[in-house]
């Protein structure tokens, strides 16, 4: 096991991928019956410091619809400098600049270490990197003063030549141009007229009406961006942009009594689309939408201004009673598409106490790879240390974005891809690699991801469609190549390429290997993603149910039992994880709307579908630490039990990092122990946690909600609400055991859970 | 409107509706009910009182054509005939008749030939025969004149005279008869009239006099075209001549006069159209005395006196005339000089005139139409003037024309002029005429001779210039008369009694009656019953000056304060407290003096009454005893019952390619810098509350934010001008002191800022609609200052198109041209009225930009507008910034109602301004200023009294610049009475003439301009027919003769039907006809007078403490030596003469030589001699008497420039076909002869 388990490290470390099978079976039939599907994690940009790109471009398969890249696992005759296409099997001369390689001088990318391989494209104009401010102005005041320093403090963080533009809205929207001295100018919109992007474009002068009609759509845009007054360099724009954003004042249209102020969120949005598309489009650009409460009027409006008239909760959704919903939430998905057409991603900070209708607003970001960040307030170090991560640098020093990203599968023969899950959009290109069967955004081979980070993954689904009377020849090897074109933060285009082999493994002989090929962490996190990605278009328990079911299915199919017999029901070291994970996916946040607000769902669930796998698995299934006396600090089970008064607990959720103290510790630490010398070793571990929660926070986008709390604390319901329900009220005495802290629940607890996976795994009528 | 819907009973506007609705109107009935009755449910009531339909003009003016009141009148007025006054009896007229006869005969002959080209002819006839005699009317007649008038002044007995005289045209007809069929119809006077030309003569020519006056006219004619083309003088003479011929000789000078312009109006038959056309007929005995002690007046005035006179004249005339005969000798001989004729027609004239004369005339009637057409309306003029002369002369004496034989007497020339001159055209034409002529020939012997004078017509165009003048009521004589007996203050206590002439200085002692400055009436004895009112056809109207500038000595109206319940108002018709309420029980009520009915005195307004029946207090309480005042109006009175706050005004500047090139961007920013120090206040001591924002846009819109904390402006521009909105609240509209910083830097780089703008297009919808909703936001009343170039093609609401189309000119869709292209703006001002957004338009434009809808929201707000066409920032930067300055500063109302409440009897029915009105009794002004003027007229709807007299009074409710909420109350009355006489004894021309234009100018938009030129005359020649009808003695019809008071009606007239709004010459753009028509629309009685009769003033010597007498608008007057001003409200010329004196020139321009003037300059250079001096102050004066700055023009004799200040010589005929005076006056006699008969 081990094997498989450094094979998994080496590849997930090598290419950013994690496949649920690690062996592939090698017919449809046989993959169907595996319940998970042929699938994968995959990590585009992963950081590979140790992998410096190449200066030329791929070689490409010269056939039409084929165009895969010369990868290590291509056949190559050296003396005819011929190469064979391992998915298409043509055979193609090499350029005539790979006219002296030789079994002993081989490029790069034919030698098995780069099975990824980035290429720097010299060709085309490189574009500056483009970030747009849109500002609300309906904010408290001190609310706009730290989000005003923020963004003051954001632009020294920019590459000189990257473009700044700035729109604020409140009841208004006003478009900032920055190229003037003396007067600030804006252009100012109405908050509720919806305007098309060419009326925008009109507007603000970037077009000719009577010059656009003659010369044809394409030249103009690039005239415009020339002289685009709105967006300008930093290092001319600098003290300029600073003194305009210190001089922000808050919306001035006064706000009665049981009114929230007039908000053009969904203009406000249109002109910095509409903007960008005049100017810009198809170049890396980053709208950052600052907002402090929901779009009030206009179009995209989520909630009226009636203050009487609370906003939609999950409640109303379901009662069909949220009017603006289904209207604002259109809009925002049209208004994402346009912007993923144009490579531009748009980023979402709400900072409000209430919601602000990330609901309707998270396609903008799910469609555009933009990131969206909820917070209590812009004056919080949650948003001002998050809006600070977003600017963050590599090792290259170069900003850990890509932007306008365009990612292609490529398979062989016996396979088909049906499809991705994560902060990408269809590009709708078919090929002989797409399946019909479509799982997540399907129906293409190409997906766009208009922004990308290091972390950004997403969830690749295949599917096997060899037939099962022909099956693969032993040793056969199935490919998938991704092939990921980009535009990097130091405004080069790039290409990288990763090619990925498996073995074929025919599912009646082999299936202990398979099954010890399975990865039950990438499984759960696939799975994960597919419930998600059900959950946004149906109702919670239909999730829930396909999700046990998949559960039971792949026990019944794996687990080793005697039917009718739950007690003898076992699971391979391979799968054994695998149910606890699916049951804290049923309690999670992403799939339970209970307690949750419609918005922070879909903050929760907007997470989710991009993080990497161990993120992920955070996020699946909390990390607990514990802190005692009684030894180093060690992780424990995520389960009541672990809660313990002489112990501090570290919980990590990725979106709260919370520090409990026992109630022991927590009577220590009041009494002021950790004051006196004596008890030095008290107060380190009391540090101890800190230091370690420090250290998260350090790395973690966006920054977790930072939570210290002890036994008893209001706020220890974060930690209550996370671990497996081992003791109720309801089996407290039961059990009685005199550790650990009851819950206040009718949850069930995983043993409970696990007891009816039993049950129904080996009852032959499930 | 807010305030009316919000005050409930208290307040009257609030309330009118419900008010009016309630019982008080409703038992009133009579008109009123009617007309209120539509606010409440009585709506029915009103719909049927529909005023409009009443109103309309053109069915008003229909109906008096049709009416042919004439006869009706005829038979009322006779009795009134003395009306004028004097009750002289006609008495004397028999005598003096004969003479005016033949005068009127002239005239007659001269309206007969209304149709253009019989006017013509007539004119120059008249001219030529009157010239003669005018010629020497003016010369000695004038010292004749003067003596006899002198004694005579008697207006009754000019009057009389002009009575006579017109009788005297009865005997004209025997002329008639010569003319034509029709002449012989003296009887027929009516059948003449229609015949025109005929039956007037018919008339002048069967008495006794008749022969005489026709002879006259006859020997005036020949005299004055022989005369006429050679020495223009002569005219005088040639009026002396035909004076001699007796009283009716005096007025044929007087005719004469006319003639000149006209030409062949022969002298004689003019001499006779002309006076009274003019003054002669009726004015005749006052205006005699007045106007003849002048020149040429004097024979006009003296035919108006006629009726008292005629004795008076007969004798005294006769003699004076005869005196002054002597000179007509001369004159003739003169004409001689210049017409063979001549000598013949002087002799000829005393005698013969009478009959001469005549048979000219009725020719010329005949031939007039056919070339009348032409003259009035149009090109024909010219022609048909000289023809017209021609054929007037003809007509005139063509009687005598026929006589043309006789002409071997004194017309026998003329017939032969005229037959080789004006025959072949005239003759073709007026063939008719010729016939009659024939006729009249045998008929009048002596007219053989005049009709020889006559002939001269072809000469006669000269000639008629000569004839003129002097011998037609004059406009200057008239008004030296009213300075020189104006010198007591006026005092309005008397009811009824008519102000000075708004040209006169006086000082105005307010004692019960709003002062002159604040109203002026047409008729201060208006006409107890309806009949009356449409037999006269005198137009009841008041023109109201609301907020009217007072001068320094006289005193503001007052403050009052009736504390929280606000003003006491009576509780049916809501009038305000005024003197004419009528307290009774001891002081414990009130009656109104409107509407009768019987008021409770609040306790804290309870005063005991004095033995008079008077309040103790009454002369402690301004509203008690003035007449004009102001009350404190409480928070009913607002809109939304909530007290206003202070109004912005927003500067909206165009900043497109031509606003920045002319400079005009940079004038104004640079202006307001200094300007905005300056905004209204009511207090001089404290900072204005009145509130600034500034706009600028092309085709979008940019707007500041100058908020007094910000370091820099902040300029947002708003592209979506298609869904105007207002970016910013706060900080737009701020106190100019506290912001004063960042104004100015605002101020500074907004030239810097579009100094290299390449946008060309504009909007201008919603420019208004910015502004309008930046004071819907700040939730205020307010002013736009809108500074725009070009027509607003950019894609916007209100979008415009060019439309200019020549073509279209004179046809039926001209009046399309005046309404405004597109909807939009109607709309736009009705939201502008309702949120108090008044708009002051400034535009620069270099080419059409289509004023009429640019125009509309300026207009429906009270706002104005100003029009600087190719501007450069060289010449015209004084007149724009003076224009600036005075529009900013000066005083102005906001979000004003104004509600004219009436006496029982009559009641408002038509108002004609600038402003916006929702129903029928509300005039909703956004904002008022003190030069704007409403003119109202009023219609009976039951009848008057007598004793009671009308009232009148004008509330006006609004919002000060200080913002405080206030009511304007003006209370007017006037008597009524029941014999027409009275009714011409107290009228104004002057306010007649302002509301004939207002009416006609509102009429072009629904029909053709010559439909309403006709109207204008039709009526005119209503309201005079009427008078001779009934005022004037009953003898003759074919005599002119004209009110005293109205004897300037028809030179007035004529000046407002020659104006470029209506009788538009070729280079008169459509935008000039537009912006002229809306600008006059809202001008007072003193601006529209300057404006239709300039004042043109001779500059050889200044007086320091005086200035110069003017002369009369006309190019005779001008004298090659001299040099003159002249000014029209709206424009100030400096004529310098081509052989003007060296020290003239030095004085003035300090150059020594004609050539080196600049024509170019605008100002005069500063020299410091005290001719210099001087004239630079008058010039001064003149534009701070005036609303709009006038920028100066140097014109050089004989240079292209001439051509622009001809246009302004407004007795002159004009490039665009505008008939000369003596022309109309013909005409206009004519156009009486033919409603008489």
């Amino acid at each position: 096991m081990s094997t498989y388990q450094e094979f998994i490290q080496q590849n997930e470390d090598r290419d950013g991928v994690r496949f649920s099978w690690n062996l592939w079976p090698s017919s449809r039939l046989e993959a169907t019956r595996l319940v998970v599907p042929v699938s994968c994690l995959f990590t585009p940009l992963k950081e590979r410091p140790d992998l410096p790109p190449v200066q030329y471009e791929p070689v490409l398969c010269s056939r039409a619809n084929c165009k895969a890249v010369l990868n290590p696992l291509c056949q190559v005759d050296f003396r005819a400098k011929i190469w064979a296409c391992n998915f298409c099997f043509q055979r193609n001369p090499f350029p005539p600049s790979y006219a002296g390689i030789s079994e002993v001088n081989q490029p790069a990318e034919l030698m098995p270490q780069f099975s990824t391989i980035e290429y720097i494209v010299q060709r085309g104009p490189s574009a500056p990197l483009i970030f747009l401010y849109v500002v609300d102005t309906c904010l408290e005041e001190e609310d706009l003063q730290a989000l005003k320093e923020s963004l003051q403090m954001s632009l020294s963080l920019l590459p000189p030549n990257a473009l700044v533009g700035l729109i604020t809205f409140g009841r208004m929207v006003q478009v900032h141009e920055l190229s003037c001295e003396g007067i600030a100018k804006s252009y100012v919109f109405r908050g509720t007229k919806d305007l098309t992007s060419k009326q925008i474009q009109e507007m603000l002068g970037l077009t000719k009406p009577g010059a656009a009609a003659q010369q044809g759509r394409q030249p103009v845009p690039q005239e415009a961006a020339a002289s685009c007054k709105f967006l300008q360099p930093v290092h001319r724009v600098d003290m300029n942009l600073t003194d305009l954003l210190g001089e922000l004042q808050r919306d001035p249209w006064p706000v009665t009594q049981g009114k929230r102020p007039l908000r053009s969120t969904g203009v406000a949005l249109s002109v910095a689309v509409g903007l960008l598309e005049g100017t810009y489009p198809n170049t890396g650009a980053r709208v950052m939408l600052f907002i402090g409460g929901p779009p009030t009027q206009g179009p995209g409006m989520v909630v009226g201004d009636e203050l009487k008239t609370p906003i939609r909760s999950w409640h109303d959704i379901q009662k069909d009673n949220a009017r603006h919903l289904k209207k604002a939430t259109k809009y925002y998905e049209a208004m994402a598409n346009r912007s993923a057409v144009n490579g531009h991603c748009i980023d979402i900070y709400a900072c409000a106490l209430d919601q602000t209708g990330l609901l309707e607003m998270k396609c903008l970001s799910n469609l555009t790879g933009g990131h969206i960040v909820m917070g209590d307030s812009f004056n919080t170090s949650l948003f001002k240390q998050t809006f600070q991560r977003v600017f963050s640098k590599d090792y290259n020093g170069d900003f850990r974005m890509a932007f306008g990203g365009v990612m292609e599968v490529k398979t062989s023969r016996e396979l088909k891809v049906c499809g991705a899950i994560g902060p990408c959009v269809s590009l709708n290109s078919k090929g002989p690699c797409v399946s019909e069967n479509e799982m997540g955004v399907g129906g293409t081979s190409q997906w766009k991801m208009c922004n990308l980070n290091p972390s950004s993954t997403l969830g690749m689904f295949f599917e096997v469609v060899n037939q099962h009377n022909a099956p693969v020849p032993q040793g056969g090897r199935g490919v998938i190549q991704f092939i990921t074109q980009y535009q990097h933060s130091n405004t080069q285009r790039r290409i990288r390429v990763s090619t990925i082999a498996r073995n074929w493994a025919d599912a009646q002989s082999q299936i202990q290997h398979i099954e010890s090929s399975f990865d039950q962490e990438a499984a759960a996190v696939l799975m994960a993603r597919l419930g998600v990605f059900r959950a946004e278009s149906e109702e919670g328990p239909d999730v829930l149910r396909w999700l046990d079911r998949q559960l039971i299915r792949l026990c019944q199919k794996f687990g080793q039992f005697n039917k009718e017999d739950p007690t003898s029901f076992r699971l391979s070291e391979s799968l054994s994880l695998y149910p606890q994970f699916m049951f804290h996916l049923r309690r999670s946040p992403f799939l339970q709307v209970f307690n949750n607000s419609p918005d922070e769902s879909s903050y929760y669930r907007h997470h989710f579908v991009r993080q990497d796998l161990t993120q992920s698995l955070i996020m699946i299934q909390p990390i607990l630490y514990s802190y005692s006396f009684h030894g180093p600090p060690e992780p424990v089970l995520l389960d009541s039990s672990s809660i313990l008064p002489d112990r501090i607990l570290l919980m990590d959720t990725f979106f709260q990092l919370v520090i409990f103290h026992g109630e022991t510790i927590a009577q220590w630490r009041k009494a002021g122990y950790q004051e006196m010398a004596e008890y030095e070793n008290f107060k380190q571990l009391l540090q101890a946690p800190l230091d370690d929660a420090q250290e998260i926070l350090q790395t973690r986008f966006p920054m977790p909600r930072y939570i210290d709390t002890e036994h008893g604390g209001s706020q220890a319901r974060f930690l209550l609400s996370k671990v497996n329900p081992s003791q109720t009220h309801n089996n407290l005495y039961t059990w009685g055991q005199e550790t650990g802290a009851p819950i206040l629940t009718d949850d069930v607890s995983l043993q409970v859970f696990m007891d009816h996976l039993k049950k129904l795994a080996v009852s032959s009528s499930a | 409107m807010n305030v009316n819907q919000h005050t409930p009973m208290a307040s009257p506007y609030g309330q009118p509706q419900p008010g009016y609705g309630q019982p008080g109107y409703a038992p009133l009935d009579g008109g009123y009910p009617a007309p209120y009755a539509p606010y409440n449910g009585p709506t029915s009531a009103y719909q049927p009182g529909a005023p409009p339909q009443g109103y309309s003009p053109f069915t008003s003016f229909p109906s008096k054509a049709v009416a042919a009141n004439p006869v009706s009148d005829l038979s009322s007025p006779l009795d009134l005939g003395p009306v004028r006054g004097p009750p002289v009896s006609g008495a004397p007229p028999v005598s003096a008749p004969q003479p005016y006869n033949q005068y009127s005969h002239s005239q007659g002959e001269m309206q007969n030939g209304p149709p253009p080209m019989t006017q013509a002819p007539p004119r120059p006839a008249v001219s030529q025969s009157y010239n003669p005699a005018g010629m020497n009317m003016t010369g000695p007649p004038h010292p004749s004149y003067p003596q006899h008038y002198g004694p005579p002044p008697t207006m009754q007995q000019v009057t009389n005279q002009m009575t006579g005289m017109q009788i005297n045209s009865g005997p004209p007809t025997p002329a008639g008869p010569g003319y034509a069929p029709p002449n012989s119809s003296q009887p027929p006077v009516s059948t003449a009239y229609t015949a025109a030309p005929p039956t007037s003569y018919a008339q002048g020519p069967p008495p006794a006099s008749s022969a005489p006056t026709q002879p006259p006219p006859p020997s005036g004619p020949a005299a004055p075209q022989q005369y006429y083309g050679g020495p223009s003088p002569p005219s005088q003479q040639p009026f002396n001549s035909s004076l001699p011929p007796t009283s009716q000789q005096q007025f044929t000078s007087s005719a004469p006069a006319p003639p000149p312009s006209q030409q062949t109006f022969p002298p004689s038959s003019y001499s006779g159209p002309m006076p009274p056309a003019s003054q002669a007929p009726a004015p005749p005995v006052s205006q005699p005395q007045q106007s003849f002690p002048p020149p040429a007046q004097p024979p006009f005035s003296a035919p108006p006196p006629p009726a008292s006179q005629p004795p008076a004249f007969a004798p005294g005339p006769p003699l004076q005339n005869q005196g002054s005969f002597p000179p007509r000798g001369p004159p003739p001989s003169s004409q001689p000089g210049s017409f063979p004729p001549p000598g013949p027609p002087p002799g000829p004239p005393p005698t013969s005139l009478s009959s001469g004369p005549y048979p000219g005339q009725m020719p010329p009637q005949q031939h007039p139409p056919p070339s009348q057409p032409s003259p009035y309306h149009s090109g024909p003029p010219p022609p048909g003037v000289q023809m017209p002369p021609t054929s007037m002369a003809q007509s005139n004496h063509l009687p005598p024309g026929p006589p043309g034989p006789p002409g071997p007497m004194q017309q026998p020339p003329p017939q032969p002029g005229m037959p080789g001159g004006f025959p072949p055209q005239q003759n073709g034409a007026f063939g008719q005429v010729r016939g009659p002529q024939p006729g009249y020939a045998g008929p009048y012997p002596g007219q053989p001779n005049y009709g020889a004078p006559a002939p001269a017509p072809a000469p006669a165009a000269p000639a008629q210039k000569r004839l003129d003048p002097d011998a037609i009521p004059s406009p200057i004589q008239v008004i030296e008369d009213d300075r020189a007996k104006s010198t007591e203050p006026f005092t309005t206590g008397v009811r009824g009694q008519a102000p000075p002439l708004v040209t006169t200085n006086f000082q105005v002692k307010d004692q019960g009656n709003a002062s002159p400055r604040f109203i002026r009436c047409t008729a201060y004895n208006i006409p107890c019953t309806a009949d009356m009112a449409k037999q006269s056809q005198v137009p009841l109207a008041a023109v109201i000056k609301p907020l009217a500038t007072l001068p320094p000595d006289e005193i503001p109206p007052y403050l009052v304060d009736h504390g929280e319940s606000g003003p006491i108002r009576c509780n049916r018709c809501k009038a305000y407290m005024c003197p004419y309420m009528q307290f009774i029980e001891g002081g414990r009520r009130f009656q109104c003096g409107f509407c009768s009915c019987v008021t409770e005195v609040p306790p804290h307004y309870f005063q005991h009454l004095d033995h008079t029946g008077k309040r103790m207090d009454c002369y402690d309480r301004p509203e008690l005893s003035l007449g004009s005042y102001e009350f404190l109006a409480t928070v009913d009175y607002c809109k939304n019952n909530k007290l206003p706050q202070p109004p912005a005004f927003i500067f909206l500047i165009d900043v497109s390619y031509n606003a920045v090139k002319s400079g005009m961007v940079n004038i104004v920013c640079e202006e307001l810098k200094t300007l905005l120090d300056y905004l209204p206040r009511e207090n001089p001591e404290m900072d204005s509350v009145v509130r600034v924002g500034f706009v600028t846009y092309n085709k979008v819109m940019h707007f500041y934010n100058v908020k007094s904390s910000l370091a820099q402006p902040q300029m947002l521009v708003v592209s979506d001008v298609s869904d105007m909105f207002v970016p910013l609240l706060d900080g737009f509209l701020v106190n100019v002191n506290e912001s004063r910083q960042v104004i100015e830097s605002l101020l500074d780089q907004i030239p810097e800022m579009f100094a290299d703008t390449r946008e060309t297009e504009t909007v201008f919808g919603p420019v208004i609609q910015a502004g309008l909703e930046a004071l819907k936001a700040a939730d205020c009343a307010g002013k736009l200052f809108v500074f725009h170039t070009s027509l607003p093609i950019a894609e916007a609401p209100g979008k415009l198109k060019n439309r200019e189309d020549k073509k279209l000119i004179g046809t039926d869709k001209e009046k399309s041209l005046f309404q405004p292209q597109v909807g939009f703006y109607n709309t736009l001002a009705k939201e502008c009225v309702a949120q108090g957004c008044c708009v002051d338009l400034f535009l620069f434009p270099n080419g059409y930009v289509d004023v009429a809808t640019l125009g509309v929201v300026p207009v429906s707000t009270g706002g104005s507008v100003y029009k600087y066409t190719y501007f450069q920032a060289q010449s015209d930067r004084e007149r724009f910034l003076n224009d600036l300055r005075r529009d900013v500063q000066k005083l102005v109302g906001f979000d004003a109602v104004m509600r004219v409440r009436t006496s029982t009897g009559v009641r408002a029915t038509d108002f004609f301004g600038s402003f916006f009105m929702s129903n029928t009794t509300d005039v909703e002004l956004a904002g008022l200023d003190c030069d704007k003027a409403i003119t109202v007229e009023l219609k009976h709807d039951d009848k008057l009294s007598e004793e009671t007299g009308a009232l009148m009074q004008c509330a006006v409710l609004y919002t000060s610049c200080s913002g405080q909420r206030r009511l304007r109350i003006h209370n007017m009355a006037v008597n009524c009475c029941s014999q027409l006489a009275d009714l011409y004894r107290n009228c104004e021309t002057d306010t007649i003439i302002n509301f004939f234009s207002k009416y006609a100018f509102r009429g072009i938009l629904n029909s053709p301009t010559k439909a309403v030129r006709d109207t204008l005359i039709n009526q005119c020649a209503q309201i005079l027919a009427c008078y001779r009808k009934n005022c004037a003695s009953p003898s003759s019809a074919g005599q002119l003769i004209l009110p005293e008071c109205m004897k300037l009606l028809p030179v007035y007239l004529n000046c407002v039907l020659k104006g470029d709004v209506l009788l538009p010459g070729a280079d008169v753009s459509l935008d000039d006809r537009a912006y002229l028509r809306q600008l006059i629309s809202c001008m007072d009685v003193s601006e529209s007078h300057v404006f239709f009769y300039p004042r043109l003033l001779p500059l050889t010597k200044l007086e320091s403490d005086s200035l110069p007498v003017a002369v009369r608008d006309s190019e005779e007057r001008l004298s090659k030596g001299g040099v003159y001003l002249l000014e029209t409200g709206l424009h100030l010329f400096l004529w310098v003469g081509a052989s003007v004196q060296q020290e003239l020139l030095l004085n003035i321009f300090g150059t020594p030589s004609f050539s080196q003037i600049d024509p170019s300059m605008t100002s005069l250079p500063v020299l410091d001699n005290p001719f210099s001096q001087r004239l630079r102050e008058i010039i001064d004066s003149f534009r701070a008497e005036r609303s709009r700055y006038m920028k100066l023009m140097v014109v050089k004799q004989e240079d292209k420039t001439e051509l622009i200040f001809r246009h302004f010589l407004v007795e002159d005929k004009s490039a665009s076909g505008g008939a000369s005076y003596v022309d109309f006056l013909c005409h206009m006699h004519k156009e009486i002869r033919q409603l008489l008969s």
